[in-house]
């Protein structure tokens, strides 16, 4: 299913479609976050913050920015 | 200061001692954020560099002498660029450092790798060090070093820096460091424009977009797309790189992972939180504030120290001494006159010493000669201020860091912010701001200077605005804790509750006037680990030192001060001036007033003022708030004019006093 990802659920694999512009994705992609890769979402916070695994790697993603990113779950 | 001095010798236009300097190969440690190389600065210098649990601990750059060499520890980077201030000043250390040691954690090597390649890309001379080998093994991890080292065209070592196992090859990764291999795709996208800049650093950084670097030469920077594709090819090779040298057995997840999971998502993050909170408010409230500083206050400094330097000071110095005996019906009462000095009386003196060797005896000097009775009296310059710094302030201060130390090392801190992320975007911030906020708990002077770690600079605007006006440091908070302990939980209450409103009212009215929004949050979240006791004592230690240090000799210029107000009559003016806001606006005695000149110093000076005052309940909390919002110390006020301009610290200068006021009113109004 394509969609963003803060509507990834607790548990989902997901793999990145695309970024938002600009520096954003820069500092996604330096962190390993790059268009075609899977990582596992491990949480979904209320308020839509997204918790990813990215191999042994846990990063955090405010809501905001990850209904930015496009991803097919 | 400090660090503009370093940074100008880095780029060789320091004059002197700038010789010494020239001929000492610079070496830089870089490396991402939290991979340990403070641990590897300290072990270079000899110093402490703040080591702890989170990205962002160092964001200024030290430098020290080691060997023949200069080393330099940087604010940890994902990539070299200027996307904030802690990487503009990572990168003018890159840029001109001879030698660069990168260090890794080599349990996120993928990530790590990308600033790896980055600086091997730009031609510099670097060195490997797979660092975090401990949790690697533990792991069972495989990892292929010399591969690694063969595909990237450099010297590979494997460290432990918290056992220092490894660090043997130190001396070797500086002396072996070289340039990678660099693929020959980037090569031939760089190519044009080495030509141009004569070497491969600049051209990297120009083609990745680096306005600086680029109006250094007068050419154009490479848009937002060349640099992504520039990324893209770079994590590419790192993939390729990672595949020939990594393998895994399916990891399974720890304690201390779940933990930091629960602590993220609110249903559970937030009973942990409140765990956290109240083992806090028992170990500073209750023991530190009661138990221990009852024992050194009262056993050590009054019974002990104050009484030993007064009985000293009257054996030469005329002295009225008046014993008290408090017992079950009535209180026994006696005062022995020595004009000539108690030495000169042995027989009233033993009388004396007979007399008060009771248990409870309460003992007054009361020196003849003002000199005297200003230094050495109930008020004295020696007796007071060494009892309230050393056996008052200090015990809580030290109580304060080291549950500041305990979190910073846990890998908490990341997650809080994580958790209140939400919360914190409704008032014009994300969660990263909490890092600065609770590190101002510790010290607001140094809590501003990590405000760099944020995204914007409308961001570092809010959270410096709120660390002046709603967040009490912790020689402030020391006070506080003592004059609150033993009134009551109500006290306690209005006051965080008028700080809180405060703190949200502040943030949202910010978040309307300055235009543009915060930025979204984007942490990588370190792994949980239990804090190392030898890190958290020592930087207890160093922190609680530094803390003396400034405080005793500010604590004698603002005591001098106010003695030279008082002498001189201004004090008193002052006083008067203050009057109708003091007395009939905060309701408080008009003497309240000198808390204020104390506090334009320093904060918990201004607080101690109100130490000997005899005030209501009710008082207390309305001064302390007052004061809680009041100015910021003076070392405050210096770095916030540095790192945001005079024109907003002046303002928010400013506002504190205006802002004071009201807050303190308001509440003075309702509840007295
Ligand atoms: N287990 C283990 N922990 C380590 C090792 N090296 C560093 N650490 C821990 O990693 C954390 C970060 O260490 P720092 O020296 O502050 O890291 P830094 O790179 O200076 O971090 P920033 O200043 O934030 O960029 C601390 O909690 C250290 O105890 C290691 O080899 N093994
Ligand atoms: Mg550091």
């Amino acid at each position: 299913m394509r969609t963003s990802l803060d509507k990834a659920e607790k548990g989902n694999s997901v793999k990145i479609t695309g970024l938002p512009e600009g520096e954003t994705a820069a500092q996604l992609i330096r962190l390993g976050i790059t268009v075609g890769r899977t990582v596992k979402c491990l949480d979904r916070l209320p308020g839509g913050t997204v918790i990813l695994q990215n191999r042994r790697q846990e990063i955090a993603i405010g809501q905001r920015l990850a209904e930015n990113i496009s991803v097919v779950i | 200061m400090k660090n503009d001095r370093i940074i100008s010798r880095l780029e060789g236009k320091s004059s002197s001692g700038a010789d010494e300097y020239q001929k000492a190969a610079k070496v830089a440690l870089a490396g991402n954020p939290n991979v340990g190389k403070s641990l590897f600065f300290n072990h270079f210098s000899g110093m402490y560099a703040d080591v702890s649990n989170f990205p962002g601990t160092t964001v200024s750059v030290s430098s020290a002498k080691y060997k023949n060499y200069e080393i330099f520890d940087t604010p940890g980077i994902y990539g070299v660029s200027s996307f904030n201030e802690e990487e503009r000043v990572a990168k003018k250390v890159i840029v001109n450092g001879d030698i660069i040691l990168n260090i890794v954690n080599g349990f996120k090597l993928e990530r790590d790798l990308f600033l790896t390649l980055q600086l091997i890309e730009m031609g510099k001379k670097v060195t490997l060090i797979v660092n975090f080998w401990d949790e690697i093994k533990r792991r069972n991890i495989f990892l292929d070093v010399e591969k690694l080292s063969e595909l990237l065209g450099i010297e590979v070592i494997t460290t432990s820096a918290v056992t220092k196992e490894g660090f043997d090859k130190l001396d070797y990764a500086i002396e072996n460091a070289r340039e990678g291999k660099i693929d020959d795709e980037v090569l031939s996208l760089i190519e044009k424009t080495v030509k141009k800049t004569g070497d491969k650093t600049d051209a990297v950084l120009i083609l990745e977009g680096d306005s600086e670097t680029a109006e250094k030469h007068g050419l154009e920077p490479g848009t937002p797309n060349d640099r992504e594709m520039i990324y893209i090819g770079r994590r590419n090779r790192i993939s390729e790189i990672i595949d020939q040298t990594e393998r895994e057995n399916t990891p399974k997840a720890e304690f201390a992972n779940k933990l930091g999971r629960l602590a993220l998502n609110p249903l559970t993050g937030i009973p942990i939180l409140l765990v956290i909170l109240t083992a806090v408010y028992f170990f500073i409230g209750d023991f530190v504030s009661q138990r221990v500083v009852n024992f050194t206050e009262i056993k050590i400094g009054k019974e002990l120290f104050e009484y030993n330097v007064k009985s000293f000071v009257a054996g030469y110095a005329a002295a009225e001494v008046t014993v008290e005996i408090p017992g079950a019906e009535r209180t026994d009462e006696k005062t022995f006159l020595f004009p000539k000095g108690m030495n000169a009386r042995p027989d009233l003196k033993s009388e004396f010493e007979t007399f008060s060797s009771k248990p409870d005896a309460v003992l007054h000097f009361q020196f003849n000669n003002p000199f005297v009775e200003i230094v050495f009296g109930e008020f004295g310059v020696v007796t007071m201020s060494i009892t309230y710094l050393f056996f008052l302030l200090l015990p809580l201060v030290m109580g304060f860091y080291f549950v500041m130390a305990l979190l910073e090392d846990s890998g908490y801190l990341p997650r809080l912010s994580t958790m209140l992320d939400k919360s914190l975007s409704r008032i014009g911030l994300n969660g990263k701001a909490i890092i600065p906020i609770l590190l101002g708990f510790g010290c607001i002077t140094m809590a501003n200077i990590t405000t760099r770690i944020l995204g914007t600079n409308r961001e570092r605007t809010i959270v410096t605005a709120i660390l002046q006006f709603a967040i009490p440091c912790s020689a402030q908070l020391a006070v506080i804790a003592a004059m609150l302990s033993g009134l009551g939980a109500v006290p306690i209450l209005i006051y965080i509750t008028t700080m809180f409103i405060l703190f949200v009212s502040l943030s949202t009215i910010l978040d309307k006037l300055i235009p543009g929004e915060s930025s979204p949050l984007l942490i990588d979240l370190p792994t949980m680990a239990l804090p190392r006791m030898k890190n958290v004592l020592q930087k207890t230690w160093f922190r609680s030192y530094g803390f003396m240090r400034e405080a005793g000799s500010w604590f004698v210029v603002g005591s001098l001060a106010v003695g030279i107000f008082k002498i001189s009559g201004l004090l008193t003016a002052w006083q008067n001036l203050l009057e109708p806001v003091t007395v009939n606006w905060l309701k408080l005695p008009k003497e309240a007033a000198n808390a204020f000149i104390m506090g334009i110093v320093r904060r918990d000076f201004g607080a101690a003022g109100l130490f000997d005052m005899n005030l209501t309940p009710e008082q207390v909390t309305v001064a302390l708030i007052t004061i809680t919002v009041f100015v910021p110390c003076i070392a405050s006020f210096v770095v916030m004019l540095k790192e945001r301009g005079w024109k907003e610290g002046m303002t928010v200068w400013a506002g504190t006093w205006i802002a004071a006021f009201l807050v303190g009113g308001i509440v003075a109004q309702i509840i007295i």
